[in-house]
């Protein structure tokens, strides 16, 4: 019953998640709650099942997460500077994309990744790692 | 760089070869290369000579730190050549005594010489330097070089105690010096001293000469062992004796006797400085005296005796200040004692360095300095004891020796100044003339004991340690003959002394008061007459030898057995009452409860904003600005209220965590009634996350304590923080009611009309998040970051050793 129920409400919270995700630039959402949003459906993974399959699922390294999140986000930072603008300037433009229409892409993006990406990874590294502490 | 300068800086020099030679030329003594300098050194200075018994002086300059007005500028006169001839004669004929007292084998003779030569070279500069700050320099250096030499033996308890004794004390006083130099400073712009006496109105008549003059008077008497500053002394006695004979009998300890002659143009002549030097000269003189017959140790005596001649001196120089007031001239009533003071300078600097060597050859020989020991070296040693008998002699103020010149002349200074009309002194005048009398017998009478007690009487063999007691090796008899024939020449004829050192050493003391050729009236002659201070001195021949021979009587006294200065119970008891004071200051405090240092903290907010708050009146309140409140506020308010006024009363933990996580979903609700969506959203996630932490810490905590626990009631914690409570409110109130007084338009204006068409976002909270304020983004994110990698490495990192944590 438990895993049947997780195996839906999992799928609908991560769902949700990644559309507050990319809702975030005009809507409530963002990266950081898009992240707390994305562990606590992971979260209720490890609740529901146990620890040892849910490692095998999600074979991710969090603590490498979190790098690759901080990254990210200087990396946005740093690109500015390579067109002869300061530190996190952000760029925006209106693009035609297939499926999707007339669509703002914006550099924002990438940096809301980078905090999404962390958020993720240290919500779940803290829990994680105090719950299997056992001494 | 003259050379005078290079005189000044070359027992540093030479210092840093003093290892070298020492561990490469083995088969020589070490000393024999140091005694050369101080030779040379005298050599040259004698040189000097007729330039300063002309009236001349010297003066060069050398920037050091111009543009604070520090220059290294000597200035050599007649003051500071009569202290470079004692520091370098008495230092060549110390070092040559070390050379012979020092054994080759056993001593660490690099580091003795290294500091004595620093400390010679550190007193040349103090005597030459014309510049406060220099002068302060040097001074330091011989506080550091002497205790560096009395803890030669640091593995003896006693060294080290004396040692440190000595730097507290004369530290204490040279930093209170630099205070009154500093002082000078301010009052005249400039650090020379000889400016200092140019512009002397500015300094006699600024509020801060008093001070200024206490606290340079507080150096010089800490360093020149005045009364009550005079215990370090004694305690100094633990440095090997030819230290004792050259710092602490001819050079150091003058050395506030030279400040205190070399600051006398500008502040003698007030009537604080006359009484101040002559009252604590005068009681330093009693004290020691009558202190020095108490002691059984032949360096004991000699150091008491030291600082009673030493306070002979400093009183000398209190009454001689007379001389400049108001212009009182020339006339020898006034400058008698200053004469006293320059004459006994010299005649105690010769025969208290020939007693301490004698004194040092005869612990050398027998192995004891103890007069109880000792007795009948008479036969036994007879050079040292003709040297003996004749610095006892002179000390004690018998014909035909230098000492009893100087005695008479103390006695016409102290009967002169009965007769001053200034400052009071015909009432209380009478009492120098009696103190310095009684003074004098008891001088007298140690002089007696040391004498008799040493050389006359039984040898005892038994109670000594060595052998075969025998006099003295040659070359260690060589300086105490020395200073034994400079005192029966000074002695025979004073007057080789009057023009050479004396005349221009007063000249620098009472400058200005000159004519143009003018001299000071100096004849020093044997025999005055029949006139008063013989009489005193007859006096105190017949008294001093009956308390002698009455010995029997009063050395039983309680007294007597004491020989610690009962001064020593102050230091001892403030010494230690410091540090305990300061750890029972310490203990109050720092009770390494978190919970006080958080009380510490609270209170300390208190009171500062509490006090700013009532200081400058800022308590506002706005009334205008404020909105209408919803009914469901009222009810969210009044929940919220009620949950947090719960949380201290609650007795069980899990009932806590869950009471504050319904706090922080209902500020979500706060968040959303304020309209603050991505707040609201924030808030329930990061409140369920924390609960689910709180949860796992709960379920972490140890077995033992996991009784509930009751919150302690404690009235003081409550009235804490009611007050910090109340006080955030009445600031929050005020600065808002403050912020719009003062009507600055808000930055959000901004935010709202550009968050679309710059960043190309409806949710302006995200958009300032992510372009207008990113970089606070990121940092954020990265704390986040930190946070749990320290979370990782607490629980996955278990070091075992308490460093590696």
């Amino acid at each position: 019953m438990l895993h049947t129920l997780t195996r839906v409400v999992t799928f609908i919270i991560l769902a949700f998640s990644v559309y507050l995700f990319f809702a975030g630039h005009n809507n409530p959402g963002g990266g950081f709650i898009g992240g707390l949003m994305t562990a606590s459906a992971l979260l209720l993974m490890y609740l529901s099942f146990d620890m040892k399959t849910i490692k095998k699922a999600l074979p991710f390294d969090y603590t490498a997460i979190i790098a690759i999140g901080l990254l990210i986000a200087i990396a946005t930072g740093v690109s500015s500077m390579l067109f002869g603008y300061p530190f996190l300037t952000q760029f925006f433009e209106y693009y035609q994309l297939p499926i999707l229409g007339e669509t703002e892409l914006t550099t924002a993006l990438p940096f809301d990744l980078g905090v999404y990406l962390v958020v993720v990874a240290i919500a779940l590294i803290i829990i994680l790692t105090i719950a299997e502490d056992d001494a | 760089m003259t050379v005078l300068h290079w005189a000044t800086i070359s027992p540093f020099l030479l210092a840093i070869l003093i290892p070298f030679l020492y561990k490469y030329v083995r088969p020589i003594h070490t000393g024999w290369f140091v005694l050369v300098l101080p030779l040379v050194l005298f050599i040259y200075f004698i040189q000097y000579l007729p330039i300063t018994s002309a009236g001349e002086v010297i003066e060069y300059t050398v920037p050091w730190v111009p543009s604070l007005g520090i220059n290294f500028t000597v200035y050599l006169d007649g003051l500071s050549l009569l202290f470079l001839l004692l520091i370098t004669g008495i230092g060549t004929l110390v070092i040559l005594y070390s050379i012979y007292y020092l054994s080759k084998k056993t001593e660490k003779l690099n580091n003795f010489y290294v500091y004595l030569l620093m400390f010679m070279g550190a007193m040349l500069g103090v005597v030459l330097s014309d510049n406060l700050i220099v002068l302060y320099v040097f001074w330091e250096l011989t506080s550091l070089a002497s205790s560096l030499l009395i803890s030669y033996w640091f593995h003896r308890e006693k060294s080290t105690y004396g040692a440190q004794k000595s730097m507290l004390i004369t530290v204490f006083g040279g930093l209170s010096m630099l205070g009154g130099f500093c002082l000078m400073y301010v009052m005249t712009g400039t650090f020379s001293i000889r400016e200092i006496i140019a512009n002397v109105d500015l300094v006699t008549t600024s509020a801060l000469f008093l001070p200024a003059m206490l606290l340079i008077l507080l150096g010089a008497f800490t360093k020149s062992a005045q009364f009550p500053f005079h215990i370090w002394l004694p305690d100094a006695m633990e440095a090997p004796t030819p230290v004792s004979a050259y710092l602490h009998s001819a050079t150091m300890v003058k050395a506030g006797i030279y400040l205190v002659a070399r600051l006398t143009p500008v502040f003698g002549g007030a009537a604080e400085w006359f009484w101040i030097l002559s009252i604590f000269g005068i009681v330093t003189l009693c004290w020691g005296s009558i202190s020095a017959v108490r002691q059984k140790d032949l360096k004991s005596i000699l150091a008491f005796s030291t600082i009673s001649q030493l306070g002979l001196i400093m009183c000398l120089l209190g009454l001689g200040s007379a001389s400049l007031y108001y212009g009182y001239g020339t006339e020898t009533i006034y400058t008698t004692a200053i004469l006293a003071a320059v004459f006994h300078l010299i005649n105690h600097a010769t025969f208290k360095g020939s007693l301490f060597m004698t004194a040092g050859i005869i612990d050398h020989e027998t192995g004891t300095r103890d007069i109880r020991k000792l007795g009948g070296l008479m036969t036994i040693m007879p050079v040292t004891f003709t040297v003996s008998l004749i610095g006892l002699a002179s000390m004690a103020g018998l014909p035909p020796f230098n000492g009893f010149l100087s005695k008479e002349m103390f006695f016409t200074g102290v009967l002169n100044s009965t007769e001053l009309d200034i400052f009071n002194m015909q009432t209380w005048g009478m009492l120098f003339p009696v103190l310095a009398w009684i003074a004098s017998v008891f001088t007298f009478v140690y002089c007696m004991v040391m004498f008799f007690k040493t050389f006359t009487g039984k040898f005892q063999p038994e109670k000594l340690d060595v052998k075969h007691v025998h006099e003295a090796p040659i070359g260690m008899l060589i300086s105490p003959l020395v200073l034994g024939s400079l005192v029966v020449i000074f002695g025979l004829f004073p007057n080789l002394l009057a023009y050479t050192l004396i005349e221009p050493a007063m000249a620098s003391i009472l400058p200005n008061i000159l004519g143009p050729d003018d001299r000071f009236y100096v004849n020093i002659y044997h025999w005055h007459g029949f006139n008063p201070e013989l009489w005193m001195t007859i006096g105190v021949i017949g008294v001093g030898t009956l308390i002698f021979l009455m010995m029997k009587n009063w050395a039983k006294l309680a007294i007597y057995q004491k020989e610690r200065d009962p001064l020593n119970w102050f230091y001892d008891h403030s010494l230690s009452g410091l540090i305990s004071g300061s750890q029972f200051v310490t203990r109050i405090q720092m009770t390494g409860l978190l919970r006080d240092y958080f009380v510490y903290m609270s209170v300390f907010m208190i009171l500062l904003f509490g006090y700013t708050l009532y200081r400058y009146d800022a308590f506002a309140i706005d009334t205008v600005n404020i909105t209408g409140i919803d009914p469901f506020m009222w009810i969210l308010v009044i929940v919220f209220i009620g949950a947090t006024v719960v949380i201290p009363f609650i007795n069980h933990r899990i009932t806590a965590i869950i009471v504050v996580g319904v706090i922080g979903f209902l500020l979500a609700l706060f968040f959303v009634v304020f309209r603050a969506p991505d707040l609201a959203l924030t808030q329930l996630l990061v409140e369920t996350v924390t609960v689910v932490l709180f949860m796992l810490a709960f379920y972490h905590l140890p077995e033992l304590r996991k009784e509930s626990f009751k919150p302690r009631f404690n009235i003081v914690n409550l009235i804490i923080s009611i007050a910090v409570g109340a006080l955030v409110t009445i600031i929050a109130l005020s600065a808002s009611a403050l912020g719009n007084e003062a009507g600055f338009e808000s930055i959000a204006e901004y935010f709202i009309q550009n968050s679309k068409e710059l960043a190309g976002g409806y949710n302006m909270v995200n958009v300032i998040l992510v372009d207008f304020r990113g970089l606070d983004t990121l940092l954020e994110v990265l704390v986040l970051g930190i946070a749990a990698l320290g979370v990782v490495a607490l629980i996955k990192l278990r070091m075992t050793g308490r460093e590696d944590v």
